[in-house]
């Protein structure tokens, strides 16, 4: 593989891990709070579809990314009802709202536009368009550095740049301040939090809406950055490769960070089969590339890595004692 | 929180949640600016309206009971398998083998042959989450998710690589032979007074109904049904009962993912004759809504299969005749399943409301 094409590799890698990160980041607020969510990928295919749809009539792109935080917030809420309110099974309500989501962008997209469940193309300001960060055609020139600057890790879409800035800022949040350090307690020992004092469900709900806002711009990506514009299932199991992504980054910011650009490395490679070839000299089918990351995730819990360590009240509803 | 009577637990909690799903489906349809008795009477003319429409609503329906009796077995352990798409598709592969690698000299030998095939190639599917779940402490709903998407790549490499056919385009396997066709509905003596016409329906549906049967004696008539639900009920006291977790848990995932793989004699054998790409089409997913909604009794998973069949064929219908798409029974399914598994406790706090009064008469 010459540098070239190691450069074009990379530089989709960030592209395809951005969704993946920010996923992967909203299932961490959610599970650090002790709250499961299977339902990234409905919230981030409802995102996606409303995005599509407002940015198409706005031409503004980024009131279309309000309008998929909006809608993917609107799942979050009914999400927080059914797993903190009325202390239901967290998973099967994170299954439903898939199953909902998967359904009604479709039929709302066909009812708007009447595309095959498509919205329309997006072009112009209607797109996250790229951004040529300072400097990278001055340094372009600079041997091997250089390039690697201007071709990979200049010339992304805002939300990129976002999802990057995110990990440190979730680190921050969670180990810095009064309310990560509640958040982690209330995942690991609601009962702890509540002795304090503090709500458990207000705690739990503003968690969930974090995750909510996070697979919103999530979505919004998809539709108006990846892709020009929502297609059904557009989403395409991200919001599972986002929670396989939690497992392998054993719920921690930074290795989230490694382990989505790695699950994005994958995805990469699955789109150039042609490069795989001449450089290892074997050719590996497509559908190995597809399951590679959730291999290697089952790998990780196989414990082969170190044991993966959850929140310890995962799942559980939390019940004041009377 | 009132308690309510058992009759309304079983009966009006699964039933309001099917009203309350019914009613929002309803907006959604009004919302996209169709009309929901329209979407109504076309459903039940598309689905329940001749024996042709129920020998579709039935063939979906056989997939449904095998599918939600996997979900119901699993989730009397305290195991939650939403990997049924998965050993569903692997069972698709044992059928296939079955099939295509042993001449049978009758269809009845190769169903027998064929369903062997398909649960143990579906049991294998959920060993590995259930062996990790039962030795690791991973979370099988994770396990189970990977282990659908794998299987799904698995059949894919499978099929374009290895069980192609030399020249044939498409990724599926050849056409399975003549001796291997089960009879359909309309074939079958007696019932071809019904269905005239071919249906898709076929001998499997005999197969699924006695498959409800023995689920409900390994349950409540065997000394492994009751140590399986004990250990579904209270881990802790299970285990203080001298009963093995690690037994429960294996064995109450290879029996779920055995009844997946056995829906694959329904799809793969009785209807395509050859096995194709994403050959369950979500049916695996769907015994989760049905598991829910007959409350994880076999009766009731009988009539929730019928009740999704009808939905499903209902759904097809819909796409065909009105301009709702036929997406509309994913958000049904997935309303359904939100209200009958996760938002139970609301309905059953709306109930309470209602059956308090009554309670209070009686004791005066």
């Amino acid at each position: 593989m010459d540098y070239a094409t190691l450069l074009q590799i990379l530089d989709s890698t960030l592209r395809l891990a951005t969704p993946l990160l920010l996923a992967c980041l909203a299932g961490l607020y959610s599970e650090r709070s002790g709250i499961f969510d299977i339902g990234l990928e409905g919230k981030m295919l409802a995102a996606a579809m409303a995005t599509g749809a407002v940015a198409f009539y706005s031409g503004n792109v980024w009131v279309g990314a309000l309008a998929g935080i909006g809608a993917s917030l609107v799942f979050a809420v009914v999400h927080g009802l059914a797993s903190i309110t009325f202390r239901g099974n967290q998973l099967i309500s994170g299954v439903a709202l898939n199953f909902v989501a998967s359904g009604i962008t479709v039929l709302i997209a066909q009812a708007m536009f009447g595309q095959g469940g498509r919205t329309p193309p997006l072009d112009g300001a209607a797109r996250f368009n790229p951004i040529t960060l300072p400097f990278a055609d001055a340094l372009g020139t600079v041997p091997v550095l250089g390039p690697l600057y201007r071709e990979v890790i200049s010339g992304h879409t805002a939300l990129v740049y976002v999802a990057l800035a995110a990990v440190p800022l979730t680190w921050w949040v969670l180990y810095r301040t009064r309310y990560g350090l509640r958040l982690r307690a209330v995942g690991e020992n609601p009962a702890s939090v509540d002795t304090a004092g503090v709500s458990v469900a207000r705690l739990r709900y503003s968690a969930v809406a974090i995750t909510g806002i996070l697979c919103g711009l999530a979505g919004a990506y998809m539709a108006a950055g990846l892709q020009a514009g929502f297609g059904r299932e557009m989403t395409a199991g991200r919001g599972y490769i986002a929670l396989a992504a939690l497992i392998f980054a054993n719920w921690l910011p930074w290795r989230a960070l490694a382990a989505t650009l790695l699950f994005g490395f994958l995805q990469a490679l699955a789109l150039r089969p042609d490069v795989i070839e001449r450089t290892l000299q074997i050719s590996i089918p497509v559908p190995a590339l597809d399951a590679l990351p959730y291999v290697l995730t089952i790998i990780v819990l196989f414990g082969f890595v170190g044991k993966p360590q959850p929140p310890r009240a995962g799942g559980e509803p939390y019940v004041k004692e009377r | 929180m009132t308690k309510l009577p058992v009759w309304a637990d079983v009966v009006l909690v699964p039933l309001i949640s099917l009203l309350l799903a019914g009613a929002i489906s309803a907006l959604v349809i009004l919302g996209i600016g169709g009309s929901p008795w329209e979407a109504l009477t076309t459903m039940v003319d598309g689905a329940l309206g001749s024996p042709y429409a129920w020998g579709y609503t039935l063939y979906y329906a056989t997939s449904f009971i095998f599918t939600g009796l996997a979900v119901t077995v699993a989730f009397h352990a305290a195991m939650f398998n939403i990997g049924g798409e998965g050993q569903a598709q692997l069972g698709g592969l044992g059928v296939a083998l079955a099939c295509l690698f042993i001449p049978w000299p009758h269809w009845s030998l190769a169903l027998l042959g064929a369903a062997t095939g398909a649960a143990l190639f579906g049991a294998a599917w959920a060993m590995i989450p259930a062996w990790m779940q039962a030795k690791r402490g991973s979370h099988i709903v994770i396990t189970t998710i990977m282990f659908n998407y794998i299987g799904a790549a698995l059949i894919i490499y499978l099929l374009v690589y290895v069980l192609r056919p030399v020249g044939q385009m498409d990724p599926a396997t050849a056409n399975f032979p003549p001796s291997t066709h089960l009879p359909t509905l309309n074939q079958i003596p007696g019932l071809n007074l019904i269905f005239t016409k071919k249906v898709p329906a076929n001998v499997s549906l005999f197969v699924a109904l006695i498959a409800c049967y023995l689920v409900w004696v390994l349950l409540w008539r065997t000394q492994l049904g009751y140590e399986l639900r004990a250990f579904g009920k209270s881990q802790e006291a299970a285990k203080y009962a001298g009963i093995s977790g690690t037994k429960i848990i294996m064995v109450s995932m290879l029996i779920s993912g055995a009844l997946a793989g056995l829906m694959s004699i329904n799809n793969v054998m009785g209807e395509s004759g050859r096995l194709l790409q994403n050959s369950s089409e979500g049916a695996g997913f769907i015994g989760i809504a049905v598991a829910l909604m007959g409350r994880n009794h076999p009766v009731g998973v009988l009539l929730a299969a019928i009740l999704f069949g009808f939905l499903y064929q209902g759904g097809a219908e819909l796409g065909l005749w009105t301009s709702i798409p036929i997406e509309l029974r994913t958000v049904v399914q997935g309303l359904v399943i939100l209200f009958t598994g996760a938002l139970d406790q609301m309905v059953r706090m709306m109930l309470g409301l209602v059956f308090r009064p009554a309670r209070k008469l009686e004791a005066a």
